[in-house]
């Protein structure tokens, strides 16, 4: 069982304020699936190779497709250029702005 | 007009010989709604103005002679995880409660260029966080056989629309089972894409590496038109691929069929078993071939699966803080007490778990134990069904191991919860088309046959599909 340190611990990292009774809570059900993942431990996985060096590694999918990796068109990183209406409705999502920009509070 | 009885090619037919047009049709549809979504609750929010215009230039089109696609003027809904230009997209999260979308989602592009008519945005637990459409912060999804009973999730509020005449289709996403579950409880058909073959483009992320979007509807003919109007490369998602949908043609050899072991074993409810092995004795009377197959693997899929779910869905929500978008509360003094109170307040019970599960597996000390255990894992899953695609085309298991449940019963026990996507996030974890097709009801609740293709062969499914649909 997680204690109620741990779970404040993992509350902050994740950016969220829990209330004592949601913190409670979280202990239960948090420690619940965390038993229910130790499944996983006892597995031997020293034989697989993770291709971590190719950023598709999440897609690193065996498709049949032989050159599949070749078809991954990533778009270049560049700004595109947008029409003044799609940054009209982009600003007018902010919840706090001052003319085009986001206001933040101060950090220092 | 019996809008039960419409297909896609129907509709189409219909609109050329003008026995309606597009408009009567639409209002046909929000008449339905307004009459059944009370009890319902599939819709979240109606984008009536939308649609009628669309329906408008479908008519104008139609009225100057003018060819549509096959698309035109059929009537859709749309999970409201999906970005639908200038209308609201609240992932079913008080985070996004005003949220309205900016732009077009590739796949809502796609369809808007064929004339299709969108009537609304479909209810979903919270950020597709579930497997029963209880976790939306605004309403519960009834299942439309059983309005005590879930309609699944989570994309339950298109199924439960499709189930009820309340759209002709719908979109929904799946990530571990979201589109494949609600198809299997309110008795529609769901289909989750080939990771890769749909556009992810202004869909809001769950799983990066698990989403996809994928159609629900009342006939494999049905879904096939839609996936092959949604599929496709796409700039703006680097992980799809250029790919075409084409008719499988049968060649002389018999389709072969794989049953895996593990995915009848202890837990699953004996009318579901029956249901689910009736069809597939149906098909092999039709001369295809059934055999055996073991996926040792997938008893620790689930583990797997919520360990990357959760993992990559605590990334994904790092960018809800209230600064660019969204819930924004602007009493706190400190930058970080206004993150705090944001994503405190922004998101629902289910969401939070979520987050501190991923957050937990990938911090310092319990990464390799989780995180990148859990990775490894994820081969071996992968392995498996490679090994039984050199033996077998295609793979039949039931979707859940139950029919809907009761609501609420399952609302104070995640693991629980959990345990409902046991046979479908393996599916997703290596990147394969599934498809839910209803087979059969117990006590009025339909079940679902889960018919499991390797990569980008919708085709073998969709063909088989509809050869079971004319005998069950």
């Amino acid at each position: 069982m997680l204690s109620k340190e741990e779970v404040k611990h993992i509350a902050d990292l994740s950016r969220l304020k829990l209330s004592e009774k949601e913190i409670e809570l979280m202990q239960k059900d948090l420690s619940a699936v965390l038993d229910y993942f130790n499944l996983l431990k006892k597995i031997d996985t020293s034989k697989i190779k993770l291709e971590t060096e190719k950023f598709v590694s999440t897609v690193n999918i065996s498709h049949n497709f032989e050159d599949f990796d070749g078809l991954l068109g990533t778009r270049k990183d560049e700004a595109i250029h947008q029409s003044r209406e799609v940054v009209e409705k982009l600003i007018q999502a902010f919840p706090d702005k001052k003319d085009d920009y986001i206001k933040v509070k101060a950090i220092l | 007009m019996e809008l039960q009885d419409f297909t896609i090619k129907q509709i189409n037919k219909c609109l050329k010989e003008k026995k309606f047009s597009a408009k009567e049709l639409a209002n046909a549809y929000f008449d339905k709604i307004k009459n059944t979504d009370k009890d319902i609750d599939a819709y979240l929010n109606l984008t009536q103005d939308l649609a009628l215009s669309q329906a408008e230039a479908v008519d104008q089109k139609i009225s100057n002679g003018e060819e549509i696609p096959t698309l035109a003027g059929v009537p859709c809904s749309i999970k409201d995880n999906i970005l639908v230009k200038d209308e609201k997209c609240s992932a079913a999260s008080k985070m996004l409660e005003n949220y309205i979308a900016s732009y077009d989602s590739s796949v809502i592009k796609k369809l808007k260029e064929q004339g299709a008519i969108i009537l609304g945005k479909t209810n979903l637990d919270e950020f597709a966080f579930g497997s029963s459409c209880e976790n939306s912060a605004f309403k519960v999804t009834k299942n439309p056989h059983d309005l005590t009973c879930v309609a699944g999730g989570s994309s339950g509020g298109s199924a439960a629309a499709v189930a009820s005449n309340q759209c002709c289709f719908a979109l929904g996403t799946d990530t571990g089972c979201s589109v494949r579950t609600p198809a299997s409880f309110c008795g529609v058909l769901g289909l989750k894409t080939t990771y890769g073959s749909v556009s992810r483009s202004g869909v809001i992320a769950s799983a990066s590496s698990l989403d996809q979007v994928g159609p629900l509807a009342k006939s494999v003919e049905d879904i096939e038109i839609i996936f092959n109007a949604i599929s496709g490369k796409d700039i703006l998602d680097a992980t799809s691929v250029e790919y075409k949908y084409e008719k499988f043609i049968e060649n002389n050899k018999p389709l072969t069929i794989g049953i895996p072991k593990e995915f009848f074993a202890e837990g699953i409810n004996k009318d579901v078993e029956k249901i689910v092995k009736e069809a597939i004795f149906k098909i092999e009377d039709q001369g295809f071939k059934i055999q055996e197959i073991s996926l040792p693997s997938s008893k620790y899929a689930l583990a797997c699966y919520y360990i990357i779910q959760t993992s990559e869905a605590s990334s994904n929500l790092a960018r809800f803080d209230g600064i660019r978008y969204g819930l924004s509360k602007q009493n706190e003094n400190d930058l970080l007490d206004f993150y705090l109170s944001n994503r405190a307040g922004g998101f629902g019970a289910e969401s939070k778990r979520r987050i501190m599960l991923g957050t937990y597996s990938l911090s310092s000390g319990y990464y390799d134990a989780y995180y990148k255990k859990a990775q490894e894992i994820r081969q071996l899953v992968k392995q498996d069904f490679k090994k039984a695609f050199e033996k077998v085309d295609l793979i039949m298991s039931p979707v859940v191991p139950f029919p809907a449940f009761k609501i609420g019963s399952k609302v104070n026990d995640p693991l629980s919860m959990y345990l409902a996507d046991i046979y479908t996030v393996p599916v997703n974890l290596a990147g394969l088309p599934a498809l839910s097709l209803p087979v059969g009801k117990t006590n009025g609740l339909p079940v679902g046959l889960q018919i499991i293709a390797n990569h980008f062969e919708e085709n073998k499914i969709l063909s088989i599909a509809s050869i079971i649909e004319k005998l069950v």
